[in-house]
């Protein structure tokens, strides 16, 4: 194959095909072995400073924004993260000083709530570096060369534009049709977690909803860890395996955290806090209204739980299932 | 009986009317959506609304936040994934696809990533989300921008999303599929297209109260001016109607 252009974007997540194998032989289990420890292990064990890493989910929706508060609770730094439509995620990230580089496809940004101020000072300031940029469905095929083994896989996007000159991908010539394609390169992150509706203790897990990019993710991952929901029966998996979105030999680690989504939105169960979204954007406005975030919600609980609690309990969560099933109305205390 | 609007509404009202029923459209958070479920409500209800996370024909039955909120797949059709929908996009089967843009050039080229170097930005933007892909993927991409001369501009600081980069052919050279590119710009002040011969953009109608020069004196390029410039038709009643009591009562996007 004839290469026509390269992009100048670092390469995140590479692993030669070869390696991936062996990685996937000697690291992943085959067994039905008890994976179940508590958040705060599997991030001690798991996370890594500098490591290169994703979430499952999207936007504000399905992420386990447990792990990431246990993250910086626990000091993690200079990682970098694969911005795949990092909204609320890399924000609080880059404001709790956990992730100093991003291969961004969509970040610094809240969708409908406007741009986000702390990841965008950062990122004019230079204290956060963008490595590579990409777009969506670019990452999702980075996954998807991963989750197939191969190094690359091909699609006709970024085409002709800024966005492959800074990705890591190539264009090639196709031997088929002799026109350009862009070649993006496989991606296996150090690890991923990825927060689900229901799973047993052996990491068999169901997701409601959209999948997003999870399955392409969870076989991607160099380590996975899987938040729940709720944990259930193995028979209850066994029942309904046509939904099994992830199987228990990706998964390193299974931790069963409820509300695991807040302030985020988990489908089906329980909508996006906008009164705690609205507080965070106003507070990261400026470094001492981040700080005082961080006091508050991060540092002054003991673990995840605490939060819940901090944040309004099973009254708060009672009302976001309301809103979730549409039986209250939204409000945006964001805008103004 | 004439009613008041804001631009946002007028905008709204305009890209809804030009989807057409029993086709598709990639969907973005904000006025896409709002302009979707319009068109869905009057003249294409059978109109097929697609997000990038996963979700296939939903009945919309609130504005979501998110193009991933559990609002995109609600009484859908299907609950896919992003591989499923970018996938449907690349083979064909998707139509229309929205963008906005923080700046365009008169090719349609826009960007959504950065102002200033790339390296040392002056305002650092999302990025592409999956704006480049649908700007690759869709047959036909209707833009929804603010019209004002920091915005369209000859040059981009960055190109994010292809239109017909550098002219006629452009895009095929490239590599992208072909027949694909930019349809429609809709801002507040008029509605262009893009010349058939040059591939720049081109004045078709401005918005009552607008004029041609005010138009051109908003854009930072030379428009193309079509043989007759007309004037967009003021929402109807009914569409203003349907906006604020049904589609966004709360005044999330349409203010």
């Amino acid at each position: 194959m004839k290469v026509i252009e390269e992009g100048e974007g670092e390469l995140l997540g590479w692993m030669d095909p070869d390696e991936a194998r062996g990685w996937m032989m000697e690291r992943k289990s085959r067994g039905l072995e008890d994976k179940r420890i508590p958040l705060k292990e599997a991030v001690e064990r798991f996370t890594r400073d500098g490591d290169y890493f994703a979430l499952g989910g999207f936007g504000h929706i399905r992420v386990c924004m447990a792990a990431i508060y246990e993250m910086i609770r626990q000091g993690r730094k200079n990682m970098a993260m694969a911005a795949k439509t990092a909204v609320h995620d890399v924000d609080i990230l880059i404001g709790g000083g956990v992730v100093d580089k991003v291969e961004c496809a969509y970040a610094f940004g809240h969708e409908l709530r406007g741009l986000s101020p702390t990841g965008r000072r950062a990122a004019e300031s230079g204290r956060v570096k963008v490595l590579a940029e990409i777009s969506n469905a670019g990452f999702q095929w980075r996954f998807k060369a991963a989750s197939m083994g191969l190094p690359f896989f091909p699609a006709r996007i970024m085409l002709g534009t800024d966005t492959l000159r800074y990705s890591s991908a190539k264009v090639a010539e196709d031997p088929f049709t002799g026109k350009p394609l862009c070649l993006l390169p496989a991606c296996y992150p150090d690890f991923a977690f990825i927060h689900v509706h229901r799973c047993d203790k052996y990491g068999n897990a169901q997701i409601d909803g959209t999948i997003i990019e999870d399955r392409e993710l969870s076989m991607a991952a160099k380590r996975l860890i899987i938040t729940t929901e709720e944990m259930v029966d193995e028979e209850a998996i066994r029942q309904a395996p046509d939904r099994t979105v992830i199987p228990h030999f990706l998964v390193d680690a299974v931790c069963e955290v409820p509300y695991g989504s807040h302030p985020g939105n988990m489908p089906l169960l329980y909508y996006s806090d906008e009164e705690h979204m609205a507080e965070w954007l106003r507070l990261s406005r400026t470094e001492d209204g981040v700080r005082e975030y961080m006091e508050k919600y991060v540092n002054s609980v003991e673990d995840f739980a605490g939060y819940i609690e901090l944040v309004g309990g099973e009254e708060k969560m009672d009302y976001l299932r309301k809103l979730e099933d549409l039986e209250v109305p939204l409000e945006a205390p964001w805008r103004r | 009986m004439k009613m008041e609007y804001n631009p946002t509404e007028l905008m709204a009202c305009v890209a809804g009317r030009v989807l057409e029923d029993n086709r598709s459209v990639f969907v973005g958070t904000g006025l896409p959506i709002i302009a979707s479920m319009l068109a869905q409500r009057l003249h294409a209800p059978n109109l097929l609304i697609m997000f990038e996370a996963g979700g296939i024909g939903p009945k919309i039955p609130t504005i979501p936040i998110s193009v991933g909120d559990s609002r995109t797949f609600h009484r859908g059709v299907m609950a896919a994934t992003m591989d499923y929908v970018m996938s449907c996009a690349q083979l064909g089967l998707i139509d229309y696809g929205f963008l906005g843009a923080a700046q365009i050039d008169p090719y349609g080229n826009l960007n959504t990533t950065v102002i200033g170097p790339h390296d040392a930005p002056k305002v650092r933007l999302p990025g592409s989300g999956g704006a480049n892909d649908v700007g690759s993927l869709c047959h036909r991409t209707i833009i929804l921008m603010r019209h004002d001369t920091r915005r369209f501009v000859e040059r981009l600081d960055y190109i994010t999303t292809p239109g017909y980069l550098t002219g006629p052919r452009a895009r095929e050279k490239a590599g992208l599929p072909a027949g694909s590119g930019p349809y429609r710009v809709i801002t507040q002040l008029g509605v262009m297209d893009f010349d058939i011969e040059t591939k720049r953009m081109r004045l078709t109608s401005v918005h009552p109260g607008v004029s041609v020069d005010e138009v051109v004196e908003n854009t930072g390029f030379e428009l193309v001016m079509a043989d007759e410039v007309s004037m967009t038709e003021p929402p109807t009643e009914r569409e203003l109607r349907l906006l604020r009591e049904e589609i966004d009562p709360a005044g999330i996007v349409i203010g």
